[in-house]
């Protein structure tokens, strides 16, 4: 069931083009991470989801109906912000009630129910804490609990993360993830830290000058992106000579592969799709290696530029800067650059 | 030693006049302070200082909060426009707004008379309550609260904290109300009683504009009653700390609450 449509949003500010006819639609329950460089319109979408933000042209559907001339305060959607954003007059029990206390929900009941949240968010003991009281990260958990009380038709996170530092960040990533699950909201979580994205949301959406590139689970983002930019956006990628052979094949790194296409061209090819061994007949040489664990990372000198390759750690043991290597072609389908 | 040496110095500077005026206030025996209620006089400048505190108070808030929430929240682009207007009363010297004023008010009963506007300016002349005062207070506060309101609206990001409202379901008036005010509580008490001071002590305009505000009344009675008047002087000036304190515990209490 589709809980959130984004119908061909537009918006300018002045002659800046922030949302080009964006189209998003989101799976109740599902959790969609917005990735995308900066200044792509990442927050601008999420500012008209919630009503911050007019459209110029274009809908906005929560459930089927049209909400795009509903107030924010009418839209039911819990927000958690960049900024620390907790009200500094109130305690964290306060900010978790606020939503109920306009409600007008008594006040026993929205009680229990900001004990019960911040106990969610691992934040029982702190519940009568002021803001200046508690660290980044607590506080970004408290903006949690606020937007989770109102029990929101959408949860919408813009980076609310990249104030924390990594530790930290890691930490109430994964448990931003339980915690959706937990209670099955509809989330839209917006980064422009792709790792973040691919390891949290069930489908990763990326923006491009305001519009959507590609909607897709992670590993098909990673594995099959649909343009050049998605590729390049996600995960490293080396952009590799490919010299033509025949109208539908070409030659890179020695290996024939399809590609269709007039003349020679460049291709994208992921670091641990290449292929590493030493070679002492070789014209290639190692430039530099980063040891990470399984794998190890070395970068190599092809044509003046310089690729990367990831290859299991104990096959890289003897190849150091200065080493002759060869390099192949794992199995993977090209992508023309 | 030389810090203390130099406080010394400053305390003494302050202590010696407050302590000589006490002094000079005693002396003789009779209870100057008692008759300060009951002096010809006293009693409808105080009121009148008093009254126009108060409205001036509650006119300068009521122009400048909608101003910086508009200028915080709306439009930022006219900030900077805001700012250089807050400071034009600073720029132009108390003496010349008055003789500007006073020539306009001229117009009232003699050029202008009979006409609505000629009415208005007569009656804002009115010495029971000078509403002309009241406006020039307001241009003269302007500044300071101005400044003083800003500062307290730029440390903290309200923007996002009424996004955070309004997402959360509250109406516009509950925002204001929860989270807009509250966040502005301490820079409104700074700018009311900063405006409170002003204009309790202000001199040169109710006396060229002749109101009788309470230093103009003060100045009258130092010729008749030297003693007098020194100790309306001291009176007033401990009403004044008394007021701050009362404004510093009142923010501190909140905050700590
Ligand atoms: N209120 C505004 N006034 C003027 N320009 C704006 C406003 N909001 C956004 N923009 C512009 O619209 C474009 C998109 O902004 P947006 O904040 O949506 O980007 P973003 O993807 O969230 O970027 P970031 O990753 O830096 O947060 C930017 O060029 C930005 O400068
Ligand atoms: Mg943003």
């Amino acid at each position: 069931m589709t809980a959130v449509e984004l119908r061909g949003l537009h918006r300018r500010f002045g002659d800046v083009t922030a949302l080009d006819g964006l189209d998003l639609s989101i799976e109740a329950g599902e959790l969609i991470g917005l990735l995308g460089p900066s200044g792509c319109g990442k927050t601008t979408a999420l500012r008209v989801l919630a009503g911050f933000e007019q459209p110029d042209r274009g809908q906005v559907l929560v459930g089927g109906t049209d909400i795009t001339g509903t107030p924010a305060s009418r839209r039911g959607m819990g927000m958690v912000f960049q900024s620390f954003s907790l009200f500094p007059n109130m305690t964290a029990a306060g900010n978790v009630a606020f939503g109920l206390r306009v409600r007008k929900v008594p006040a026993p009941a929205r009680r229990r129910r900001a004990e019960e949240l911040l106990e969610l968010v691992g934040l029982g003991e702190k519940a009568k804490a002021y803001p200046h009281q508690l660290s980044g990260g607590q506080q970004q958990r408290v903006a949690l609990a606020r937007a989770l009380a109102i029990e929101p038709a959408v949860l919408l996170l813009d980076e609310p993360l990249s104030a924390l530092d990594a530790q930290v960040r890691n930490q109430l990533r994964d448990e931003i993830r339980r915690i959706q699950q937990r209670l099955g909201t509809t989330t839209l979580f917006v980064t422009h830290d792709q790792s973040e994205a691919l390891s949290i949301a069930d489908r990763v959406g990326v923006l491009r000058a305001g519009q959507v590139e590609q909607l897709a689970a992670p590993d098909e983002l990673y594995h099959r992106p649909a343009t050049a930019f998605v590729a390049e956006f996600v995960g490293t990628t080396n952009r590799l000579q490919a010299r033509r052979v025949s109208p539908d094949t070409v030659e890179v790194l020695g290996s024939r592969r399809p590609l269709a296409g007039t003349g020679d061209a460049e291709v994208l090819v992921r670091p641990e799709a290449i292929g590493v061994a030493a070679d002492e007949t070789s014209g290639l040489t190692v430039v530099a290696r980063t040891f990470h664990g399984a794998l190890t990372r070395l970068t190599v000198a092809v044509d003046g530029r310089e690729v990367v390759a990831d290859v299991p750690s104990p096959l890289a043991s003897g190849l150091v800067p200065g080493s002759r290597v060869a390099l192949t072609l794992g199995d993977v389908p090209l992508l023309a650059a | 030693m030389i810090r203390r040496l130099a406080l010394l110095l400053v305390g003494l500077y302050f202590l010696v006049p407050l302590v000589a005026s006490f002094v000079f206030t005693v002396d003789g025996g009779a209870n100057v302070y008692g008759q300060i209620i009951t002096a010809e006089g006293f009693a409808d400048a105080f009121r009148r200082s008093m009254t126009l505190a108060v409205l001036t108070v509650a006119g300068v808030l009521g122009i400048t909060i909608p101003a910086l929430l508009a200028v915080h929240l709306k439009l930022p682009k006219w900030r900077p426009v805001l700012e250089t207007l807050s400071l034009i009363p600073l720029a132009v010297p108390p003496i010349a707004l008055v003789v500007g004023v006073r020539t306009l008010l001229g117009y009232g009963p003699d050029e202008l008379a009979g006409t609505p506007v000629g009415d208005v300016l007569v009656s804002i002349q009115d010495p029971e309550l000078p509403w002309v005062l009241v406006i020039v207070y307001i241009v003269l506060a302007l500044p300071f609260a101005y400044r003083t309101l800003d500062a307290g609206l730029r440390g903290s990001d309200v923007k996002t904290l009424v996004d955070a409202a309004r997402g959360l379901g509250a109406s516009w008036p509950a925002t204001l109300g929860r989270v807009i005010l509250p966040q502005l509580r301490p820079g409104l008490l700074g700018a009311a009683f900063l405006t409170l001071a002003l204009v309790l002590g202000e001199f040169t305009v109710s006396s060229i504009l002749l109101f009788e505000t309470l230093p103009v009344w003060l100045l009258k009675i130092s010729g008749s009653d030297a003693q007098l008047s020194v100790a309306v002087s001291l009176a007033s000036l401990v009403f004044t700390w008394l007021l701050l304190l009362a404004v510093s515990a009142f923010d501190r209490k909140e905050k700590t609450s």
